[in-house]
């Protein structure tokens, strides 16, 4: 039996159905679904140190310099959580190949670490023209473009802590990060906040 | 009766094709969409909605607007509601509301509407959509600038929705909607029935929409009855206008008795004449036009009295169009039971030679204007006292806040449009956002203002005292009760306040506040300005707890944590408890059992056969790093670096106070890899303090800490016949003793899933944590509980997870301890190095109180009835009898209590004092009022050689 034959389970699995209900009675104001299984890592290295440049050749993308920004190259992203830490988003098949990489990659550097945090977190992505103020029912940061140019926070909405990633200029819309054991009471909470999109509440589960 | 006597023909802005039905005190009545409750009251001729609170006398409606002391009533329906302004509740089909006395009823019954939140974020807040506001969101909207424009009413416009004004040639309030539309149209976000109610520090304010309490039982149920806006702006403007104020004479609080200002709005607004023969009463200009419009639309207007020796030429004017204007004179008093009859008029300091009484049943009065200077003041705004205006005007605050019109003293329409056009403009362009060419706006000429006098107490007829001079009506304070309370002493406008409860009202003094500081003046012989005002603070609007409670309300009130394997839990009728956040499978009863027996067959099954538990709450921290070793030897009391690779070890975490802060194991996965556990609801406390200590102290150690709790999943597989259920599912993973001792850990294959198998108990059985990544928990877990099938396998809860491991003695930190609990207290003082050079909490170890002989220590006590359940939290006694000495002196108390299928018995444990030099005695528990004998015994109950752990 290998790995892959077993069922996986997502934390917000439960939930597919009431998020394809809200997608499909908002009338195109909202998109709602979980993004499962992405391969997440964190980076801890020493900004501008010896570290960066190994670790950036190994993920194919640069690490960003500034708070509460973040880079993409094609399917990978780089998340700036900290001076000294980024966390990596990639594909679910690129799980144990990009960790053992970029391990190898920093495995001189003694101040350099990495660690999978994949199950840690499940994204939930918040599309359409009304995921702004979707999010703005729970959430205090300014989500407005003009304001949340860098593209990535920290913070919390409905009160759990969750790491919010705008989708990019063409799309409207954010990923949402959240902690696998929030990501039940998150689920429920956006879809209490679209009710008045769908105009009925599409039930808790 | 005629239907609403006192409605006109074709004036106001009410929808006369759409009449409403609704009743007040039990009387069917009708009104027309657009009215508010006071309008169409006034309609049918009804002023009176009340009585005062403390003197139970008849009140009426005094004002058109939100600052009304007197007309609050109770909403029945759709929804109770208590001491709603009938002023501002518009009215709906099927409303039915009471008069009260001053004090309102809270319905029991749940509230069933949605209420909500909403955060915005702007770089310019326009707060009142009045003349002022409109003209500053003109000249910001086009800018680019993301503006915002609140307002309270239901439609922009403000004073101009009263006064029958025109701007630009246009109704007053025809210009309002335009204005809306174009406003709207560049982007900006115009909110109204929204009252701004709080300004905290950062520019951030906090306002109430009222969403859908107008539809009625039309609201739609999934669209929120009120909302609170949570507003960060970088700009502030605050065009919140001024509201008119009475005088302070005799009888100045009868139905019947309007402001001026009101009277006026009543015509243009509801197209109400709320009487038949008015007296108009005025300090100022202000009155003039309102009574000239109210007399051409029919009401007959005995006297205008102004209180100016030379009223100047406005009143001039008046008096040439027919109105008997009597400069000088004022109201002495006034006549009329449940509604004004009469109101008697004399010269300004000839009261008894000049009285003259005439026969009214209005009274309209012009006090002066106050502006609304609240927010401003909230802000952290500087007021000064402006003597040729007689009003407090905004002065510097520490935000970026501005105010304009009316809000800092702007008399005249055209002078609020400029004022707020120019701030608009400035405003937008200080935020880098150019805002063009700013527009001008046409208005009527008006003549030159006489200055108003200053005047807040007309005396009464000779010696008649001032006990019904009322100064704050919502609150029946009088001049009498303010001169009772300077006579007692009090200067202080705030002292005052709390003396008499003057401005504690549910409008907060709106109309009252500056009357009731000119009586004090006056009294005390001071200046206005010298007394100056009380702190305006929020909310300058009641708000609802449940439009505060938002959405944060029943589910959704706090997360609730679930681990991968919740739904199994709840599938197989687990009862959940909660530990935090978390919500943890507690015991799983079976049909016909209690929690007693159902602890009771897990624990059986743990001890005898195998049981599994979900221990994935557990915090696990990532330590990486050359000096993780290093690290983890200063912050736990025991030595970390000396662990081998595959090798785990149970450690414990003081504070500097050499307090237990946190227990659980460490393993190393790598030279340079460690994985740290906590307590459940310690996890983010100790990834804290791991940080406080690397980023602030320890800043040379090459150490990095990452969170993966929730990226792995716990499975505590536990009993004598787990190895073999392990075996079974783990065929690559080789399980005897010798290959995979206690403490170390495996990478496995297990159920066709990578896990890491850790050999860790704390049952003292032989047990298995394996962990997996979060998503492939539930398959993991599915297997086991299907290969365990034949061995009867038994899910366990954290009930049983807690009989289990106190049979053994180990304690439950944040149980069995509470931050001032050593590890030596708890007999372990093997775990505390003597070998470290420091560990945090070493020093404090040695402290004179740390060390002594009569600290509580953790023992086990064994209840002489071994069917007795000590309750947890029972104080310990020496005696049998208590003694006289009070407080009666206490040995310790139960921390943890449990019935044991294992020792056929209940027991306990405790701290005690000294307790474990006390192993073997007698001691006496408290509960209820009964002394239950206990014996003292060592903590390890349960196969205290260990031999089980092995299998």
């Amino acid at each position: 039996m290998t790995a892959e034959s077993v069922p996986r389970h997502s934390p917000l699995a439960h939930a597919a159905e009431h998020f394809r209900t809200v997608t499909r009675l908002s009338g195109g104001a909202l998109r709602l679904a979980e993004v499962p299984y992405l391969t997440q890592l964190t980076v801890r290295a020493e900004p501008g140190g010896p570290a960066v440049p190994g670790a950036e050749r190994a993920l194919g993308l640069r690490l960003p310099a500034e708070p509460n920004t973040l880079t993409r190259h094609g399917s990978r992203t780089a998340l700036w959580m900290g001076p000294d830490e980024w966390l990596v988003l990639a594909p679910p098949e690129e799980a144990g190949g990009l960790e053992d990489r970029l391990r190898e990659a920093l495995a001189d550097e003694e101040s350099a670490a990495v660690a999978d945090v994949s199950g840690q977190r499940t994204t939930v992505l918040v599309g359409g023209p009304a995921s702004q103020e979707l999010l703005a029912r729970g959430c205090a940061l300014d989500l407005h473009p003009r304001a949340f140019r860098g593209g990535c926070a920290q913070t919390t909405l409905a009160h759990a802590p969750v790491v919010l990633v705008a989708r990019g200029a063409q799309k409207p819309g954010f990923w949402v990060l959240v902690r696998s054991s929030y990501a039940g009471h998150l689920g429920a909470w956006l879809l209490d906040a679209a009710t008045e999109y769908t105009s009925v509440l599409v039930r808790e589960w | 009766m005629t239907s609403q006597p006192h409605r006109l023909p074709d004036r106001g802005r009410v929808d006369r094709a759409r009449p409403l039905d609704f009743v007040f005190d039990g009387t069917p009545l009708t009104g027309y969409r657009g009215d508010t409750l006071a309008s169409a009251l006034l309609a049918n001729g009804v002023h009176r909605t009340g009585r005062s609170v403390r003197l139970g006398r008849p009140r009426g409606i005094h004002t058109a607007g939100s600052e009304e002391p007197c007309a609050l009533v109770q909403v029945e329906s759709p929804f109770p509601e208590p001491l709603v302004p009938a002023t501002t509740l518009e009215l709906h089909e099927g409303l039915r509301a009471s008069s009260l006395a001053g004090r309102g009823r809270l319905s029991p019954d749940q509230d069933p509407a949605r209420y909500d939140t909403l955060h915005a974020h702007c770089d310019l807040l326009v707060v009142g959509a009045g003349p002022a506001g409109l003209a500053a969101a003109l000249a910001a909207a086009h800018s680019g600038a993301r503006v915002v424009l609140a307002d309270e009413q239901p439609e922009p416009g403000g004073s101009l929705l009263g006064t029958g004004e025109y701007v630009d040639g246009l109704p007053g309030a025809v210009w309002a909607a335009r204005a809306r539309t174009e406003i709207e149209a560049a982007g900006a976000r115009f909110l109204p029935r929204t009252t701004v109610s709080g300004y905290f520090d950062d520019n951030y304010l906090l306002a109430v929409e009222r969403r859908t309490a107008h539809l009625g039982d039309l609201a739609p149920a999934s669209v929120s009855r009120e909302r609170v806006w949570r507003i960060r702006a970088r700009r502030v403007l605050l065009a919140t206008g001024a509201h008119e104020r009475s005088l302070a004479f005799a009888d100045n609080d009868r139905p019947g008795i309007m402001l001026a200002g009101a009277a006026r709005a009543y015509l243009h607004r509801w197209g109400v004449l709320p009487g038949r023969r008015a007296v108009v009463l005025t300090t100022n200009d202000s009155a003039y036009a309102g009574a000239g419009e109210l007399a051409a639309a029919g009401l007959d207007i005995a006297a205008v009295l102004d209180a100016r020796p030379r009223p100047g030429r406005r009143a001039a004017r008046a008096a040439r169009a027919g109105l008997d204007v009597r400069a000088g004179q004022v109201v002495l008093g006034t006549g009329g039971e449940e509604h004004l009859s009469s109101v008697t008029a004399a010269v300004r300091g000839d009261a008894d030679r000049t009285a003259q009484d005439l026969d009214a049943d209005l009274l309209l009065v012009s006090g002066g204007w106050s502006p609304a200077v609240h927010l401003y003041s909230q802000s952290g705004g500087r007021l000064r006292f402006d003597e040729g205006l007689g009003a407090f005007l905004p002065a510097g605050s520490r935000q970026r806040v501005e105010s304009a019109g009316a809000a800092r003293g702007i008399g005249n329409l055209a002078g609020c449009l400029a004022d707020g056009a120019a701030a608009g403009r400035r405003l937008v362009e200080a935020e880098g956002f150019p805002a063009g060419r700013t527009a001008s706006y046409a208005t009527e000429p008006e003549e030159a203002e006489t200055p108003p006098v200053h005047l807040y107490v007309v005396p009464g007829r000779g010696g008649s005292g001032h006990a019904r001079h009322f100064v704050d009506l919502a609150r029946d304070v009088t001049v009498a009760d303010l001169g009772r309370a300077t006579r007692a002493g009090l200067r202080s406008v705030e002292h005052i306040k709390r003396h008499t409860t003057a401005g504690t009202g549910r409008d907060q003094g709106r109309t009252s506040a500056l009357l009731t500081t000119g009586a004090l003046a006056q009294l005390l012989g001071a200046e206005v300005g010298e007394l100056g005002t009380t702190t305006f603070r929020a909310p300058y609007h009641p708000v609802s707890m449940a439009a505060l409670a938002g959405r944060d309300r029943g589910r959704l009130f706090d997360p609730v944590r679930v681990t991968p394997l919740h739904a199994w839990h709840t599938a197989h009728g687990a009862a959940f408890e909660n530990v935090g956040q978390w919500k943890r499978a507690w015991y799983y009863p079976r049909e016909g059992e209690d929690m007693a027996a159902a602890v009771e067959r897990e624990c059986r099954a743990a001890r005898t056969g195998v049981a599994l538990m979900d221990a994935s709450t557990l915090g696990k921290i990532d330590v990486q790093g050359p000096d993780a070793g290093v690290f983890l030897d200063r912050l736990y009391t025991n030595m970390m670096s000396t662990l081998k690779v595959g090798r785990i070890r149970y450690g414990v975490m003081c504070r500097a106070d050499g307090m237990v802060f946190d227990d659980g194991t460490v393993l190393r996965a790598g030279p340079d890899r460690f994985l740290a556990t906590t307590t459940t609801g310690n996890a983010a406390a100790v990834l804290d303090w791991m940080e406080q200590w690397l980023q602030t102290e320890w800043t040379d150690l090459r150490v990095r800490c990452t969170s993966v709790t929730d990226h792995w999943a716990t499975l505590a597989l536990v009993g004598p016949a787990s190895r073999a259920l392990l075996a079974g599912l783990a065929p690559d993973l080789a399980v005897d003793n010798d290959s995979f001792p206690f403490m170390s850990l495996r990478d496995a294959v297990v159920a066709g899933v990578r896990a890491r198998v850790c050999r860790i108990s704390f049952s003292g059985e032989l047990a298995y944590e394996i962990n997996v990544r979060s998503w492939e928990a539930p398959a993991v877990w599915e297997s086991l509980y299907e290969a365990g099938r034949p061995l009867d396998l038994t899910p366990y809860g954290t009930e049983t997870m807690h009989v289990l491991r106190a049979e053994k003695g180990y304690p439950i930190i944040g149980q069995d301890t509470d931050g001032t609990v050593t590890p030596q207290d708890l007999g372990m003082s093997w775990v505390v190095s003597k070998k470290k050079a420091d560990f945090l909490g070493r020093r404090s170890h040695s402290r004179a109180d740390t060390s002594r002989a009569d600290r509580p220590q953790l023992v086990a006590l064994l209840p002489a009835d071994p069917h007795f359940l000590l309750p947890e939290g029972t104080q310990l006694v020496a005696e049998d009898t208590l003694p006289a000495e009070r407080p009666v002196p206490m040995l310790g108390n139960v921390t943890s209590s449990y019935r044991s299928a294992a020792l056929d018995r209940t027991f306990a444990l405790a701290l005690v004092k000294g307790g474990r030099e006390r192993t073997g005695q007698l001691l006496y528990a408290r509960t209820g009022e009964a002394l239950v004998p206990v014996t003292v015994a060592h903590p390890v109950l349960y196969d205290p050689e260990g031999e089980r752990r092995d299998g």
